[in-house]
């Protein structure tokens, strides 16, 4: 079975965002870029599949302009055997994105995609999703556990109060969530093979999608400051200033 | 000192050879590897980056003399590279508490200091500028991975090992460990900037500060400000002395307005300073408020900070930059102009010609590259940092005043000729006065909007740091640090530390968060036993700086 990772090139989640000073959108011109950490999550558990020999060939995927190419070199140094650079210097939304992947999932013939759950730049949670909708397939989000047997996939899903297990027929889509699993570092000398594994371009213009965007973004701000926290000496001054100050007793 | 890597011996590493191995893709290494493959296109050369990225640990002011670049990439204009602000106008100014008296004449009175020409850069974009260009010849280059000790086979440097990852706070190993990689070369070149840890190991191991005066360092600690547009001054460059400074000690701050309505600030501190109650950091901040600089940040936000130690020495401290099987290039050898406070033309030219003398080496199949110091005397590199030679020692000798007045001498009446080189007598670990006898230094507390203290500052950081890994700041016997360090200089690590790395506790032990560690190296250096080393963290660990550092 053949297993294929969308991966999307993000903030690197070290660097504090910074809203651009006319409110635009996030600052990114010179900012560290990476791979969307819940993507290497899904791409561990691909490897992890490969390794127990429930896969035979893990793809990783990527929509993006030529610079995304360097996380896709992070997927094969991690593991993936080969890649592909869905190229367009336009900025993608998950309807698009979904449909691009689509047609991948078509040529390709993967019997599993491996997605995350969310990116960490948009917080979109969509693009699983709709992928799944879009090729008819079952899907397995928040997965927290996958298990393959007899055909099926079972996935425990992270849900509100608890976990979820749903049992999937294949081919399938799931989204991974934090605690999946602990993806492997890419070490120097696989970083130095990945080199040489190959990388497919296409352009996105030739796979006859809809790219235009839908959302428009109105404005963007950075979430209020936290003044600093005070600390009260005693009980009966933190009553008082919860009267006084705080107005909430 | 590095990393002591488990047992280098016993331990099975893959490894891989290439001709030239560079340690620092700051503008030495990436200059030299652009270099290499530019004459040599058949050279394999890989290059090591300990930050996340190239550029991601890299603080500068910066002015930048395109002199080298030119000479490296006569076309760099068409190439894009970001030399996007010419200087327009510039100060230098005489700081007392409250006045700023500006040098007038200052282009004849301190010739050094004329800045016509040069540009206002970030150093951080120009490095993956030049990161980008070495790629496109083919240099490998491989950040996230740090070069955490030479290997030495049969007394010559055949390249080296990388951290080891993967490693926990005790020193086990962690299920995803991974021992560092033998990295072979027939020619390393070590261009770690200033106190660079491998440098230093190679400095030793092969004796080659023998009849060098001390190497002398200074701190930088810079902020980046975005400022509103009507209050941008495209290429205005402002440098200070004086105030806020006592008259022993040498430093004095920058401000450059740049890029799109940005200010660079910092200020720089010589580490031989004597009063252990100085802060470096606190200097940094209280400079903000002084007339002369308030302005500049009024209606601003700061979005970057960081700092890095630079190499002030000058051609009296430069160790012998060769050894059997490699060389040293940039700040971790010295090649530093210091009162033009300038070091990426210098360490660039260095890069270029420890590029040829490396290829000649190869070529001949010799160990040593020994046409490398030949070629440095004979290049404007050399003569420009002989005539600067007596300007920064001046200042050690006579204090502040005496020094401004000794370099206009010298650069007027002798043009740096002076039939004398005055030295450097002390290294920096070794001037600091018992904390009993100098006087304690109040500083203003911080405001929230134009000056902040070092938590809030480390946060612009962008630190990653598994905290989960040895911790990289060695410290080799706490008996001597409580005697020495606490008794004697009242804990100075805690002011000098830009970072706050450490703290004493309520029951007087060292507590290290090597966590936030910038990576400036002023510990290693200021260290007054030499007690603290700095070593190599897991690969990626430091500062994230964006491009506008
Ligand atoms: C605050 C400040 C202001 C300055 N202002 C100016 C100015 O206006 N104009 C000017 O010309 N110069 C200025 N300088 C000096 C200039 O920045 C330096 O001289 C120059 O950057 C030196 O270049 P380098 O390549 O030798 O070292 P660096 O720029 O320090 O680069 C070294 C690189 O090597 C990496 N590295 C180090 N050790 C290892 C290891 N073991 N393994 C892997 N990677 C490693 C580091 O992460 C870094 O990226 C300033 C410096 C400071 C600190
Ligand atoms: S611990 Fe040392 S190297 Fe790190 S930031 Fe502090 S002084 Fe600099």
């Amino acid at each position: 079975m053949k297993v294929l990772v969308p991966v999307k090139r993000v903030v690197d989640y070290n660097i504090k965002p910074r809203v651009a000073a006319d409110g635009s959108g996030v600052e990114t011109q010179g900012v560290k870029m990476s791979m969307n950490p819940f993507d290497e999550i899904a791409l561990e558990e691909a490897l992890r599949l490969r390794e127990k020999g429930q896969a035979d060939e893990v793809v990783a995927v990527t929509i993006g302009a030529q610079v995304a190419q360097d996380v896709l070199r992070t997927a094969m140094a991690m593991g993936a055997d080969r890649a592909i650079l869905i190229q367009t210097d336009a900025e993608v939304e998950p309807r698009a994105v979904s449909s691009l992947l689509k047609a991948v999932v078509e040529k390709e013939q993967p019997g599993l995609v491996s997605m995350g759950k969310q990116a960490i730049d948009d917080d979109m949670n969509a693009t699983g999703q709709m992928l799944a909708a879009r090729l008819g397939w079952p899907q397995g989000t928040f997965a927290s556990k996958v298990e393959i047997a007899d055909g099926r996939v079972e996935v425990a899903r992270e849900v509100d109060g608890g976990t979820e297990t749903v049992s999937l027929s294949l081919p399938a889509v799931i989204t991974a969530d934090l605690r999946l699993n602990e993806p492997r570092y890419a070490s120097l000398p696989n970083i130095m093979k990945a080199r040489k594994k190959p990388l497919e371009t296409i352009e996105a213009g030739s796979l006859g999608v809809d790219l235009t965007p839908h959302l428009k973004i109105v404005s963007v701000a950075e979430p209020p400051e936290r003044k600093a926290g005070v600390i009260v000496e005693t009980v009966e001054e933190l009553v008082e200033k919860l009267k006084t100050e705080a107005k909430v007793i | 000192m590095t990393q002591p890597q488990s047992d280098n011996t016993a331990i099975e590493r893959e490894e891989m050879a290439f001709d030239v191995v560079i340690v620092g893709g700051g503008p030495a290494g990436l200059t030299a590897a652009i270099r290499l493959k530019q004459e040599n296109p058949d050279l394999s050369v890989c290059l090591l980056e300990k930050g996340s990225e190239v550029g991601a640990h890299i603080v500068s002011g910066a002015v930048l003399e395109p002199t080298t670049l030119a000479e490296l990439f006569p076309d760099w204009k068409e190439r894009g590279a970001p030399l996007d602000t010419p200087v327009s106008s510039e100060k230098l100014l005489f700081l007392t508490r409250k006045a700023a008296l500006p040098v007038p004449a200052l282009h004849l009175l301190m010739p050094q200091m004329d800045n016509r020409g040069n540009y206002v850069i970030s150093l951080g974009a120009f490095c993956r500028w030049l990161g980008e260009q070495a790629e496109a010849l083919g240099v490998e280059i491989y950040p996230g991975f740090a070069g955490a000790d030479l290997f030495i086979e049969n007394g010559r440097v055949c390249g080296i090992i990388t951290g080891d990852m993967g490693v926990n706070r005790k020193g086990e190993e962690k299920p995803d460990y991974m021992p560092g990689m033998i990295l072979r070369a027939s020619q390393t070149i070590l261009a770690e900037g200033a106190r660079g840890s491998l440098s230093k190991k190679a400095m030793n191991t092969f004796d080659l500060r023998k009849g060098a005066d001390p190497q002398t360092f200074g701190l930088g600690i810079k902020e980046v400000w975005e400022i509103p547009a009507e209050k941008h001054r495209p290429g205005f460059v402002q440098h200070s002395f004086g105030w806020p400074l006592d008259t022993h000690t040498y430093g004095g701050a920058f401000l450059y307005h740049f890029g799109k309505n940005l200010v660079s600030y910092g200020f720089i501190t010589a580490l031989d300073y004597r009063n252990p109650w100085l802060s470096p950091f606190e200097e940094m901040q209280r400079t903000k408020q002084h007339p002369a600089f308030r302005e500049h940040f009024e209606g601003g936000r700061r979005i970057i900070y960081g700092a890095r130690a630079i190499s002030e020495g000058g051609v009296q401290s430069l160790p012998h930059p060769v050894f059997p099987g490699g060389v040293l290039t940039g700040d971790c050898a010295g090649f530093l102009n210091m009162p033009k406070i300038k070091g990426i033309h210098t360490s660039m030219k260095s890069g270029i010609i420890a590029a040829e003398a490396v290829m000649d080496a190869i070529q001949n199949e010799q160990a040593e590259a020994s046409s490398y110091m030949d070629r440095l005397k004979s290049s404007w590199l050399w003569k420009e940092l002989h005539a600067a030679r007596n300007i920064r020692p001046a200042f050690s000798h006579w204090g502040m005043l005496g020094g401004a007045l000794y370099s206009g001498i010298d650069s007027m009446i002798f043009r740096g000729q002076a039939p004398w080189t005055l030295r450097h007598r002390h290294a920096d670990n070794e001037t600091m006065i018992p904390a009993e006898k100098a006087p304690k230094i109040s500083y203003p507390k911080a405001d929230g909007t134009l000056t902040f203290n070092r938590a809030e500052s480390v946060f612009l950081s962008n630190l990653s740091h598994d905290e989960d890994q040895p911790v990289h700041l060695k410290v080799q016997d706490m008996a001597t640090w409580k005697e020495v360090n606490l008794t004697r200089f009242a804990a100075p690590e805690s002011r000098y530390c830009p970072a706050g790395v450490y703290e004493t506790s309520e029951t007087d032990e060292l507590v290290i968060n090597a966590q936030n560690c910038v990576h400036c190296k002023s510990c290693d250096i200021k260290d007054p036993d030499q007690n603290i080393t700095w070593c190599t963290p897991e690969g990626s660990s430091g500062p994230n700086y964006p491009s506008g550092m």
